[in-house]
């Protein structure tokens, strides 16, 4: 019986809309997954400046003035935000994965912090930078 | 087929062929970067908006330069298990395979250039 459908087995199915009402756990899990894919794409524009900064002056002034541009703090807010929640989002995973705090009431709890603790961390951050 | 045992396929496979590598890896990047990701923030985040003199002054600093590169490499590593993760989750056969390689192809390439960019800076 092993090996029957070997290499050819379902795909995961799309849970969310019809068949699944969303909860604290499954939201905060998938935005994990939304914000880690954003993030590859913050570390995209991050690059973008490096290799600005490493080019030439002209270059660098281009991309610094756009994102220090209001437009740009927005983005870098935003990526902030994103990177604050996949942090706490797979120090969560991290914790289940030692095998604690697995049943669903704390669960909950943690999927409150994480959205919570990230726009602390945001507005902190953006203070500092206010600030400094 | 059928003189292999059950558990003598199981060894060090598993459906992704890998065993808990990638698993392991998530976890071993992810308690890394909750060090290494304020870092990145907070000296990112003061370097954009500076002056050209100030910033390759600022990444000329073994500290900076070193923490930056490393939160570029553990970071794009993290980012993309998290990425192939979803691909594997939602692409299946040839599509799979062949999405695979171009989300490495862009990691590798993300972190190739961000280290060169660093380095030059660095060193300028």
């Amino acid at each position: 019986m092993a090996d029957v459908n070997r290499g050819n087995r379902p795909l995961s199915p799309f849970m969310i809309g019809p068949y699944y009402r969303p909860q604290m756990t499954s939201i905060s899990s998938i935005m994990v997954r939304i914000t880690g894919i954003a993030s590859l794409g913050s570390v995209f524009l991050a690059i973008c400046w490096f290799l600005a900064a490493a080019s030439s002056e002209t270059a660098f002034n281009f991309f610094n003035g756009l994102y220090g541009s209001w437009i740009g703090n927005i983005v870098m807010l935003a990526a902030a935000w994103a990177i604050w929640y996949h942090m706490l989002g797979r120090v969560r995973h991290v914790i289940w994965d030692f095998g604690y705090c697995l049943d669903v009431e704390t669960s909950e709890k943690m999927g409150w912090g994480m959205f919570i603790g990230a726009t602390v961390l945001t507005v902190l951050t953006a203070l500092v930078f206010l600030i400094f | 087929m059928n003189f292999l045992t059950d558990r003598k396929r199981a060894t060090g496979l598993g459906s992704g062929h890998t065993g808990a590598q990638h698993h392991w890896l998530t976890i071993a990047t992810s308690l890394s970067l909750v060090i290494l990701v304020p870092l990145f923030v907070f000296t990112f985040g003061y370097a954009v908006g500076h002056s050209f003199e100030d910033v390759l002054a600022f990444y000329g600093n073994p500290f900076v330069a070193i923490i930056t590169a490393l939160c570029l490499v553990g970071g794009i590593i993290h980012l993309k298990t998290e990425v192939d993760e979803a691909v594997e989750d939602y692409v299946g056969g040839l599509k799979r395979k062949l999405t695979l390689i171009a989300v490495a192809g862009f990691c590798y390439t993300l972190m190739a250039a961000g280290l060169f960019a660093l380095l030059k800076l660095a060193i300028q």
